[in-house]
Parts: structure tokens; sequence; C-alpha cells
């Protein structure tokens, strides 16, 4: 063989290698693994892992103390791991090249006082390295409501409009993964439904969010998927329909024959309170078991008065999983 | 992003800080009461020894004190103002979390510690160079003195300014902002007043005292290079006049020029203690 055959193999190989490359799908946007962290006596986050998909939005809960910012700060290369990996767009966290695409909103949100608030852009724009026009950074601060701000000292700003600003901050440079810490902590009503509009936007242009908030409703509202931390590790993980699977239906029933009763039960596990009965429908069930539920029903003799479905909330969930975590460790004390 | 570039850009954004930051103006004011004050001082002193009071000889030491004296008073002024830049705008950045949105940057933060300096070593550098220099035309013009190697001496003041906001950079990725401001300052009147002892030490003869001179201007070398300046500063003839042994003992007048092998020494003093700082601050959480 020549040398000229064995450059051609080589070439065909790479060519064959590229295309395999281009054919898998693009790395999530987070990856993390066993991440731990202990300061002082106190361990902060023991082995967590954690995945956000391109495009998607993952919420992170727990209550005060549970380790979200810890990782959140792990995640960006802003506190050292004790231990874990993390991978951010494909490269390692390790690498200052991999938060090219990275936007942060801090919890703990300050920017430089004497600045204005287009020099605080503009110096993020300089520092990500990406060429943003400064058309486009006034946009950016117009669409989180600082537009007639925009050349006042940050110094001057409440704390609301520093939050905004560091939204602005963390959106300017074109990002492919926005991190967001307690972003509505100083907002008022109106700029959390600004801030929910926007990851939603943001979730359209198909880039990734991780929330990290104690408002639950707005996690429910805007998140696929969510992880729940409770003292440093991850207590649950799922999409949304995998957390809040159990569904319930509320129904008021009269005249229920012992037949229309069993088929009632058959249908799930049942509460009663008077003439209401509530009803936990599997995670997997089809669209068609509560109008059959309903027919056979009616068929047995039972009058139906009401029916109402019943879900219940990230709130409820949350609550039960910290609960359950906090008797467990009960348990384990005693 | 490059290197250069970010290092370049926290370095304007520092010395950016610094303009607009109210030290600039304490210490604009501080330097025209001083330049104010020891003008008057000098037409005073030609006033009154300007006709047959004073030789020549003798009219250019007393410039040559005076001028150290003032100098130094700049020298502290620079200490004190690039000392209390150098903590707030680093460990101040990190408490207040104004460092968490720009290192979440794809830099790495020994560019982001490097920019801080070169913009802190340029602001004080910068101070004390002009300041430095408007005192020389206010030598010239009262009592018609010039210094000997006035490039030289302006020099070393910088280098001592870079030495101090350097110690003052280590000491703020470890302590809060007005510690390390404190200890900073501390540390350098410490220094001088080392060097103050060590001279009265050589002067008297006594190499034990004499020795804690040497040591101290080795352990922080603002001392060493603030002996260099005098020394460029002052008028050949303070010899002739003085002793060498009296100018050892005399706190505002030096015996000698600095060697090669100081300079050096106070230059990879720099290099040692900011390598420290970076790996300090390389190793913080946030």
């Amino acid at each position: 063989m020549t040398a000229a055959d064995t450059t051609v193999g080589q070439g065909d190989g790479l060519r064959g290698a590229a295309r395999l490359v281009a054919g898998l799908p693009p790395a999530p946007a987070v990856w993390c693994s066993g991440l731990r962290k202990r300061y002082g006596r106190h361990q902060a986050v023991q082995d967590v892992s954690l995945e956000v998909a391109r495009g998607d939005v993952v919420g992170l809960l727990g209550p005060n103390g549970a380790g979200k910012t810890s990782v959140i700060k792990m995640l960006l290369g802003l506190v050292r791991p004790d231990a874990g990996e993390v991978l951010l767009l494909g490269r390692p966290a390790t690498d200052p090249a991999a938060r090219a695409c990275v936007g942060y909103l801090p919890e703990l949100f300050r920017y430089q006082p004497w600045l204005s608030a287009v020099e605080v852009l503009a110096l993020h724009v300089r520092l990500s390295g990406i060429d943003v026009t400064a058309q486009d950074q006034r946009a950016c601060l117009s669409l989180v409501g600082l537009a007639d701000r925009a050349g006042h000292r940050v110094g001057g700003f409440s704390k609301g409009m520093q939050q905004r600003l560091g939204l602005a901050v963390a959106l300017v440079a074109r990002p492919e993964l926005v991190v967001l810490d307690e972003p509505t902590s100083a907002l008022d009503p109106l700029g959390r439904v600004d801030v929910r509009d926007i990851v939603l936007a943001l979730k359209e242009r198909g880039v990734a969010v991780l929330l990290n908030s104690h408002l639950i409703g707005e996690v429910e509202r805007v998140c696929d998927r969510v992880v729940i931390l409770d003292r440093g590790r991850v207590a649950a993980s799922g999409t949304l329909a995998e957390l809040l699977g159990q569904r319930e239906l509320r129904l008021q029933l009269t005249g229920l024959s012992p037949a229309a009763e069993a088929r009632l039960r058959a249908a799930g596990k049942i509460e009663r309170a008077g003439d209401w009965f509530t009803l936990a429908l599997p995670a997997d069930h089809d669209g068609a078991a509560v109008p059959d539920l309903v027919r056979d029903l009616a068929a047995l003799g039972a009058r139906v008065h009401a029916v109402e479905p019943a879900r219940i909330s990230l709130e409820e969930r949350l609550l039960g999983i910290l609960r359950e975590g906090s008797a467990a460790r009960s348990a384990d004390g005693r | 992003m490059t290197t250069a570039r970010t290092v370049l850009t926290i370095a304007g954004l520092t010395l950016r800080e610094a303009s607009r930051r109210r030290v600039l103006i304490a210490l604009a004011g501080l330097t025209v009461v001083l330049l104010a004050l020891s003008g008057w001082g000098f037409s005073r002193l030609a006033a009154e020894y300007g006709g047959s009071a004073l030789t020549s000889g003798e009219a250019r030491l007393t410039a040559s004190i005076v001028l150290n004296l003032v100098m130094f008073g700049f020298s502290l002024i620079a200490a004190l103002g690039t000392a209390f830049l150098a903590g707030p705008t680093l460990s101040g950045e990190t408490e207040s979390g104004i460092a968490l949105a720009v290192l979440a940057r794809p830099i790495r933060r020994s560019a982001f510690l490097l920019g801080k300096w070169l913009g802190l070593v340029a602001f004080g550098s910068g101070f004390v160079v002009l300041a430095g220099l408007a005192q020389c035309l206010v030598v010239r013009v009262t009592v018609d003195y010039w210094p000997p190697q006035p490039a030289a001496a302006l020099a070393l003041l910088a280098a001592q300014t870079t030495v101090l906001l350097t110690l003052a950079l280590l000491l703020s990725t470890a302590i809060s902002p007005m510690a390390s401001g404190v200890v900073a300052v501390g540390l350098f009147c410490t220094t001088w007043v080392a060097g103050v002892v060590g001279g009265v030490g050589e002067g008297l003869g006594n190499d034990a005292v004499a020795r804690v001179g040497d040591v101290s201007r080795m352990l922080l070398p603002t001392d060493g290079l603030w002996q260099g300046a005098m020394h460029a500063f002052q008028d050949p003839s303070v010899f002739v006049t003085f002793g060498g042994a009296d100018v050892a003992a005399f706190p505002f007048l030096s015996t000698a020029p600095l060697t090669v092998a100081y300079l050096g020494w106070a230059a990879l003093w720099v290099a040692m203690v900011w390598g420290l700082a970076a790996v300090s601050f390389g190793r913080k959480d946030l």
C-alpha cells in the first residue's frame, strides 16, 4: 500500500467519523454527575446529578439551604466542587470557553454602580466575545423594561430594576443556555409575568433554561422538567407529568347501587365524603377512561350530579416529597 | 475571547471605576493641597534664605530634603489610595456579588486578576508620576532646584506603588476589603519605620540594628524602592555637606542608588506575590 492510499484511507475514515458525530444528537445544555461540596462541617451538596436538554426549561426546587445555588455556582465554575463532573453545552465546565453561550442571573444580583445600564451590557458583550450590535443591546434593555433608563447609572437603580438589568445581562450575548437563580425575588407581580413571558420566549427559540425559583406556580407554568433538591441531594426529578402523574377526579353521585360502586372502585382508589367521591386515576389512564366510567355509572342507575377533574399541584407534590424525606430521616435517626 | 482582550477590558473597567469613584476626587484634592502647601513652603524657604544666608550647596541640600519629604507624602497618598482601591475592587466585588456575573463569562480568573492589577498599576503609577512631576516643577519654579534623575525617581515611586498594590491585591483575595487596605498600609508604614531604624543603626555603626532595615526591605520592597527614589531626587552634593553615616541616619536622604540585583528582586517579589494572589483567587468559592 502506498502513502497516498494511506492518506486517502485516513481521509475517508475522518469523513466517516465526522458524519457519525454530525448524526449524534447535540450534547445536553447541562450535564453534571456526582457533584459534592462541603463548607466546613456542612455537606452542602452530596452526589447531585442532573441534566438539562437543549431547549428544555428545567426548574430547580427545594427548601432554603437545599443546595440549589451551590449547584448552580458549581455548574458555572464559580464554586469548585469537591467531586463530580460538569459539562456545559458539551464542553467541560473547567474550560472557561464552555460558558461562551451561557447567560446567568445570580441570586445576589449586583452590577457596577458607577456604570450606566447600557455600559454594563456592553461590558458583558465584550467579555462574552460575541458580536452584538448596540441596537440589539438596546432591544435587550427594552425587553426587560429598562429602555428609558439605559443611560442612567446603576447605582441609582432600585433592586427590582437591578434584577431586570441582570436579566438583560443574562440574555444579551445570544445564549444557548440561561441560568436564572431566583429571577423574580425583587420583582413586582408585573415583573414576574414579564419573566415568565421571557422564559417562554426562550423556550420557543430553543434556548435551554435552568430556573431556580421559590415561586412554584411559575415553575409549574413554564418548566418541562423539575429537579427537587433536599439537603443537598436530588429528592426527585422528572417531567411534570411524571412528578404529578397521579390525577384525580371528583364526582358527586347519588343513588349508587352496589354494582355502580364496584364499577367505581374498579376505576381506582376512592375516598368518599358524603355524596362526593374522589377517585385517584392511574398515571397511564387513557382519555376514554373518564367518559366510559360516567357512561357505565349512569347505566348502572347512579345519578351523576358533577364530574370535576382535580390535579395534584406541584406545591403539594413538593411538600409531599420533602415531608417523606424528613420522615425517612427521622426514622433512620431512631 | 482572547486573554489579552479580557485583561485589557478589565484593566479599562478598573480605570473607569477609579475615575468615577470618589477616591479620585479625594486624591486630587489631597494632591492639590499638598502641592499648594509645598509651593508656599518652598517660596518661603527661598524668601527667608534667598539672600546670602545659605550657600548654593546648602540650598540644594535643603531643597533635596524638603523635596524628599513632600515626595514621601505623595507616596503615602498613593499607598493609601491604591491599597484602599485594590481591596474594594476585588474582595468588595466578590462580597457584593458584582464579580458573579462577570466571572460567569468565558474568562479565566487569572486574566480577570491581571486586568485588575494592570488597571490599578496604571492608576497608581499615573498618579505618583503626575503628582511627582508637578512637585518637581513647583520646586523648579520656587527654589530653582531640579532633581538629577527625575525619570528614574518617578519610575521608582511608581514601582513602590505597584509593590504595595500587589500586596493589597493578594490580601484582598483572602480577607475583607477594609482589612486588606489597613493591613497593606500598616505593613507599608512598618517597613518604612524599619528602614529608618536600619538607617539609624547604619549611622551609629550598629550592624544588628542596620540589619533590621535590610531584612524589612527584602520582605517588602516598598522602602528599598523609596530609598532609590530619594537618591534619584536628591542632589549628589549632600554627601559633601553631610558625611555618609549622617545621610544614612537621616530619614529623608538616601546613601546609595539601587542595585540592579535589588530591582530584580523587587520585580521577582511582585511576580511571586501576584502569582500567590492568582492561586488564592483561582481557588476562591464565590
